[in-house]
């Protein structure tokens, strides 16, 4: 037999079949009819998220313990951290509402680093956690859903609505929002699926269509 | 680069959504899946036009709603509004708040209208078989993926206000109902965004060229 050539990947956004391309590092393949992206070559890239990801969920923590804000009026005060504004709504009996925060401020954030922790630990240490397919096909459904950015600008645009009528106290966990905003962005930027794939195909020498 | 342009749908191919990975169905009529992850596949995401339509067509009659009725209380000793999304963005402009303000009027305005009117362009577009300009359809679709989340942002607003300020005894928030027909469009243009299935605009295209 000739030299293996390398395995075909569809376009997700038009469908075209294309013969994958070795990348430099850093490279992202593009479709060359309508410009979607295919994949990219991202060297280390398990080494980094486990980092990022570490750091962020560190942060989570934080964000998720402290007051994210706090206002005083006329001497009282009051602060609240995230769950306890989600308690709030739903007290209020908007309990959609509350439900919606609550799903994709605390609970998606939530469970995208412990799976992606649950992934790339042990595959640090050259093991290969059990339910990898259905991980990753739950990260990438999910992934849409978790919206930190979004409430940390909710937080900015609550910040100036309130600086008018009371003194606003910003809480340790404004900062963590900040930092996790910031972090989620790399590791989204820095995991890369297709790495994982590797890995395990590496590990099972599965068939591909060539 | 004058190579056919090949489909997976024109060599009987499966693309799976989730990992990537092309493969074979056995069975094209039957719900095949993916030998990698295990993950449904099928050479078009199924009934993708009529699911859509169905989650716009929910979010247009949500949309009236969400924009007519209060989305937030505030009531103080000298001050009692109900503030619509709209409202919400007239005072904070009048307040001098315009960055804020603009930020808002974007995001919870112009988004969910663009997401709507770009997705029923997009079905329509595509129920019509048109080839008409099919990269910027495609680069509008993606669009409307990215900032779709963004229309988020009162519906966090009102829950950050209605905690802070629910315990005094001197000022109330309340989330009102508009901010449940509100969030509820928001949720159904990202699942409408999601059915939609970019392939069907380049499909027209290649039918007329390859077979
Ligand atoms: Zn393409
Ligand atoms: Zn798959």
């Amino acid at each position: 037999m000739n030299v293996d050539p390398k395995p075909l990947v569809a376009c997700r956004e038009c469908d075209l079949i294309l013969r994958e391309i070795e990348l430099l590092p850093g490279g992202i393949a593009c479709c060359r009819c309508c410009g979607a992206h295919l994949y990219r070559n991202s060297p280390d890239s398990l080494d980094r998220t486990l980092a990022l990801v570490l750091t962020a969920s560190m942060l989570l923590i934080i964000a998720n313990v402290y007051p994210i804000l706090g206002i005083e009026i006329q001497g009282v005060r009051n602060a609240t951290n995230l769950y306890g504004a989600v308690c709030a709504l739903w007290d209020q009996n908007m309990r959609s509402i509350s439900l919606v925060v609550f799903i994709t401020t605390i609970l998606i954030p939530v469970i995208e680093l412990s799976m992606m922790l649950y992934l790339l630990l042990p595959l640090r240490m050259r093991r290969v956690p059990a339910g990898v397919p259905l991980i990753l096909r739950i990260l990438q459904c999910i992934k849409p859903w978790g919206m930190v950015e979004v409430f940390m600008l909710g937080v900015l645009v609550s910040l100036v609505k309130l600086a008018g009528s009371a003194s606003v106290i910003p809480g340790a966990a404004l900062w963590s929002f900040g930092g996790l905003t910031l972090i989620l962005a790399a590791v989204a930027a820095s995991f890369n699926s297709r790495d994982i794939w590797a890995h395990l195909e590496i590990k099972s020498g599965g068939e591909e269509l060539r | 680069m004058s190579r056919p342009m090949l489909t997976a749908a024109a060599l009987g191919l499966c693309s799976c959504q989730a990992c990537g990975l092309v493969s074979r169905p056995a069975d094209i009529h039957e719900t095949a899946r993916c030998p990698r992850c295990n993950a449904r596949v099928s050479i078009r995401k199924p009934d993708s036009i009529r699911r859509c339509w169905a989650l716009v067509i929910a979010a247009y009659i949500l949309y009236l709603p969400a924009n007519l009725l209060t989305i937030m209380e505030t009531g103080s000793l000298i001050d009692y509004r109900q503030d619509t999304i709209m409202s919400g963005v007239v005072h904070l402009w009048k307040s001098g708040s315009w960055g804020i303000s603009a930020i808002v009027f974007i995001a919870s305005i112009v988004v969910p209208l663009f997401k709507l009117m770009a997705l029923t362009f997009l079905l329509v577009t595509v129920q019509l078989r048109t080839t008409w300009w099919p990269v910027q359809r495609a680069k509008l679709y993606r669009m409307v993926e990215l900032v779709g989340r963004w229309s988020m942002l009162d519906i966090y607003v009102v829950t950050i206000l209605a905690a802070l300020v629910q315990m005094s005894s001197l000022a109330t928030v309340r989330a009102g109902s508009g901010a449940i027909a509100f969030g509820s469009v928001v949720v159904l243009t990202m699942f409408a965004a999601m059915e939609f299935d970019p392939r069907l605009i380049w499909d027209p295209l290649r039918k007329e060229s390859d077979i």
